[in-house]
């Protein structure tokens, strides 16, 4: 036998993916039973159709499992000092309720991870990021008043994203929803407990994130799919997310960027200035992880640059290499991500090039299969400013029905 | 005095509004005349029942062009096309025949009713496609007249050799069988289980005159079929907010340009003098004055009903008072407060989500067919029923339904007129075709409105209320559409032009007609062509 009997374990671990709590639902919707690994987890890749979960972010709502997500509580009298060092915003005017999106670096200013800070109290925050970060968390803690731990394992969530997303909340008893902001957190009862809505997600979209016991997960999933047929809710999977973050403009963690605790080549890593994160370092704090390099980079410019691209023609630019020419003679970096964007109408997706060449033409070098056979083309890269799809709802307080 | 304009547009159909958005982005001061208090023709949405917003005309999208989408940006001007699940045919004896969106379960659904067709759902589906990537190449592209040595003419006769040729002669030859065969015959050589052939044959009669029997209806299935959404060819879409949001967008890109569109401004009269346009006159007695008319109504109401006889040449106004545009289809579009129970569904099943239809062999469609030949309504007929409300949350609000009902067949006349009588008659004809499915379908109804072609005609001025301006027979496609020598969008006096589904490619909600003489009004001005190709990666 090469592998452990899994109802003998004794001291091993579990070999197989992990499930989430939200897992018995999620496995009886999952007609594709095509999964991907995250965190360890068994995560769809699509239930059915990833083209239909990807509308229904944007036509009506979808639910995603983001408990695989790692999340870490920092609490005690040196939370916010020890937050305000760690990442690059300044954590002080970081109100009680609300949710911020930052990156923590490295001293040589490279990015480490991106993620969400919830303030939950004045001296109390909760991490939340797709990979793992205790080791780092840990180590900024040395010397403070702080209590760093893990609570990946007793919080379930799933987001609900899509123009419906308010009006079902509203429907299930979550009265006052409505009038959170984006970035806001509010609590609500729920089977005897608390259920944390913060009106936050990965889509672009007018959508939540619902944090709960994992006791209560299959309580809320029952919820939501049984009221929510008439809001049109579907499951959606990895791929469909993919699409959603791609358009709204965000950017994915070993894709978009390598972790620099991750990298070995030098300079694989990236700087928020390379990545357009430049509004959110804050130089006004008078110290933070990396800003002494960071203040040289504004400076001097950073290396590369990540660009938002729109090119010509319909296929998926996805792997491409870029060039400054039409004849690709000069080779100026790479596409990160890139796809067939449904509701914009358009072959859109980001380049990381160098940043002599950010402001000159672009091309992609593209190649596709049809019926077996390879071609080639290359098509030109518009620069594109802002999210491809960012709708009016998604900003809109209180949001409309639909 | 009344402000002169460059270019005036007659009917604010998506067709027209297109054209009028390129003329207008192309600098031109352009006005759109619209009869009705609304924009959109029939690619229209309103509240027609209080909470329940309808899209009484055309229910579903697939043709419309996404180079145009995407030019015109009609994503900013509000318009999502959503991809939605397939098509549910049930049959009497409480079997049904689904369409699924993943080709495993849709091979094993065929199999369950017939080993062999499930097999030949393959090379049926390849041979369609051959048909449908050669016919794409000429949706944005003005067809070229056969009997002119132009260079413009040679080339496009060229272009389209070049693409038949590229089918490879085994294909050429079929091609040109199937464009002249009966759905039927066409079917048969792929299926034998008539539930299968039934189902697909579907798209051969929508809108048109004709049975399944009847040779053409091939090319009609493929009209449907041609369409696509995000190049998946054959797909069909619901326009978010219903099919008026097309038409909004449109208008939305024609502001943006500048251009104007006047509402409740029926036109009387193309004025015509020394063989150029001169403007239109109103039926209200106001005359605006332009250089270019562009007709979008159909050709029969354009040559037959505002232009004066002696501005036409004789053989044009014969052409046009034969035009083929014989109405053969009807809607009762329905308010529904709950979801009604369809047995052979389980609640909650995914089939639920798509459309619905209830068919169970070519001959039940062809008595349909029979009945409209004899001036009645079909009494067993075919029915398309599309909850768009399901998938589109804006219609109503939830746990209430919008329910669009197309119908195959009801004639534009009937023994002793469309009384109100008649008609309800016609709208009972329909409940009781569902409710032999949908037991409770009728508890569940809140209001319904049902339009026969007379009440097109009437409303959206549809000739006969022929749904695509004109059947979409051979004798009227491509360099016959309306008429030979008259494909190219330009009518018999010089600035009058035509833009509307009964040009080519003809009918469906494709933006494609108004685009294509925008293109050639454009060329007669001296103007750069601002109108894009179509995109086929």
């Amino acid at each position: 036998m090469l592998t452990i009997d899994a109802k003998d374990q004794g001291n091993h671990i579990d070999l197989r993916l992990q499930q989430s709590p939200f897992f018995p639902r999620i496995k009886e919707l999952c007609l594709s039973e095509q999964w991907t690994e995250w965190n360890g987890y068994q995560t769809p890749t699509y239930f059915l159709d990833s083209y239909i979960e990807y509308y229904a972010t944007r036509n009506t709502c979808a639910v995603f499992d983001v408990s695989p997500m790692k999340k870490y509580i920092i609490e005690g009298p040196d939370a916010e000092v020890m937050m305000n060092r760690l990442t690059v915003r300044d954590v002080r005017k970081q109100k009680v309720g609300r949710v911020t999106y930052t990156v923590w670096c490295t001293d040589e200013g490279r990015i480490i991870d991106d993620g969400t800070l919830f303030r939950l109290a004045e001296d109390k925050f909760m991490l939340c990021a797709a990979d793992p970060n205790l080791d780092w968390l840990e180590l900024g803690a040395i010397g403070m008043d702080v209590t760093v731990y893990e609570n990946s394992y007793d919080m379930a969530a799933l987001a609900l994203q899509g123009p419906t997303s308010c009006a079902l909340l509203k429907k299930l008893g979550f009265t006052g929803i409505e009038n959170a902001k984006p970035f806001d957190i509010m609590y609500f009862p729920f089977e005897g407990g608390e259920l944390m809505i913060s009106r936050t997600g990965f889509t672009g979209d007018l959508g939540y994130e619902l944090w709960v016991d994992p006791n209560d997960a299959l309580a809320l999933w029952d919820a939501l799919f049984s009221t929510g047929f008439e809001y049109g809710i579907r499951a959606m999977g990895d791929e469909s997310l993919d699409m959603a973050r791609i358009e709204a403009g965000l950017l994915a963690p070993a894709v978009e960027f390598n972790s620099a605790l991750h990298t070995v080549e030098f300079r694989h890593d990236q700087t928020p200035f390379e990545l357009g994160l430049d509004w959110m370092v804050n130089f006004k704090k008078p110290s933070f992880s990396g800003r002494e390099a960071l203040l040289k980079e504004k400076e001097q410019g950073p290396k590369w640059k990540l660009v938002k691209l729109d090119f010509e023609g319909q296929k998926s630019a996805q792997g491409s290499l870029l060039y400054a020419d039409r004849k690709c003679t000069k080779e100026i970096g790479y596409v990160t991500s890139g796809m067939w964007s449904s509701v914009v109408k358009a072959s859109i997706g980001y380049g990381f090039v160098k940043a002599e060449y950010a402001d000159g033409p672009i091309f992609a070098e593209i190649y596709y299969q049809k019926e077996m056979r390879w071609y080639q083309k290359v098509v030109e890269g518009r620069k594109h400013e802002g999210a491809f799809w960012w709708p009016d709802r998604a900003r809109q307080t209180p949001p409309a029905d639909t | 005095m009344t402000k002169k304009y460059d270019a005036i547009v007659i009917g604010a159909g998506h067709n027209g509004l297109t054209t009028a958005a390129y003329l207008a982005k192309s600098g031109l001061d352009v006005l759109v005349v619209e009869k009705n208090d609304y924009i959109g023709g029939a690619a229209v949405s309103r509240e027609l029942h209080d909470g329940w917003i309808y899209s009484n005309c055309s229910y579903v999208c697939s043709l419309l062009r996404q180079s145009i989408h995407r030019d015109l940006n009609l994503t900013k001007h509000g318009l999502m096309i959503v991809p939605y699940m397939g098509t549910t045919n049930f049959t009497r004896n409480g079997d049904y025949l689904a369409e699924y969106p993943d080709e495993a379960m849709q091979y094993r659904e065929v199999r369950r009713h017939s080993k062999r067709d499930a097999d030949a759902m393959h090379r049926y589906y390849t041979d369609l496609m051959k048909y449908a990537k050669v016919i794409r190449h000429f949706l944005l592209r003005t067809p070229a007249d056969p009997t002119s040595f132009k260079p413009r003419d040679l080339q496009e006769m060229a272009f389209m050799a070049k693409k038949f040729m590229g089918m490879g002669e085994r294909d050429i030859y079929e091609f040109m069988r199937f464009m002249t065969m009966s759905a039927a015959d066409f079917l048969a050589e792929y299926f034998e289980n008539d539930l299968i052939k039934a189902f697909y044959a579907t798209s051969s009669i929508i809108g048109t005159a004709l049975g399944v029997y009847s040779p053409g209806t091939a090319y009609v299935l493929l009209h449907h079929v041609m369409g696509d959404v995000d190049g998946a060819v054959g797909a069909w879409g619901l326009a978010r907010g219903g099919m008026g949001s097309i038409s909004k967008a449109i208008h939305g890109a024609l502001q943006e340009h500048g251009g104007e569109v006047m509402l409740e401004a029926e036109v009387d009269t193309i004025i015509v003098k020394g063989g150029k346009t001169k403007g239109v006159a109103l039926t209200n007695g106001s005359v605006i004055e332009a250089p270019i008319v562009v007709s979008n109504l159909d050709p029969k109401r354009t040559f037959t009903k505002i232009m004066n006889k002696e501005d036409l040449p004789e053989d044009l106004y014969k052409k046009a008072k034969d035009f083929k545009i014989r109405g053969s289809s009807g809607k009762v579009n329905i308010a529904l407060k709950g979801m009604p129970d369809f047995p052979t569904l389980p609640k909650g099943h995914m089939l639920r989500n798509g459309s619905m239809q209830f068919l169970d062999s070519l001959e039940r469609m062809e008595r349909a067919y029979d009945d409209w030949k004899h001036n009645r309504w079909s009494q067993d007929p075919f029915i398309e029923m599309t909850q768009s409300s399901v998938w589109d949350p804006t219609h109503a609000a939830p746990g209430n339904y919008f329910v669009s009902c197309f119908i195959q067949y009801c004639p534009r006349e009937v023994e002793g007129g469309w009384t109100e009588e008649n008609k309800q008659a016609f709208g009972k004809t329909i409940i009781d075709q569902i409710s032999n499915y949908s037991p409770n379908f009728k508890d569940h109804i809140e209001h319904m409105e049902i339009r026969t072609p007379y009440d097109i005609e009437k409303e959206v001025g549809l000739t006969e209320g022929n749904i695509f301006q004109g059947e979409l027979t051979i004798d009227q496609l491509m360099f016959n559409r309306p008429f030979p020598g008259y494909s190219q969008y330009r009518g018999p006096v010089k600035g009058m032009y035509m833009s509307g589904s009964g040009t080519h490619p003809g009918g469906g909600v494709s933006a494609a007609c108004g685009a294509n003489a925008a293109r050639e009004i454009l060329m007669d001005l001296k103007r750069p062509n601002i109108v894009p190709e179509d995109e086929n990666d």
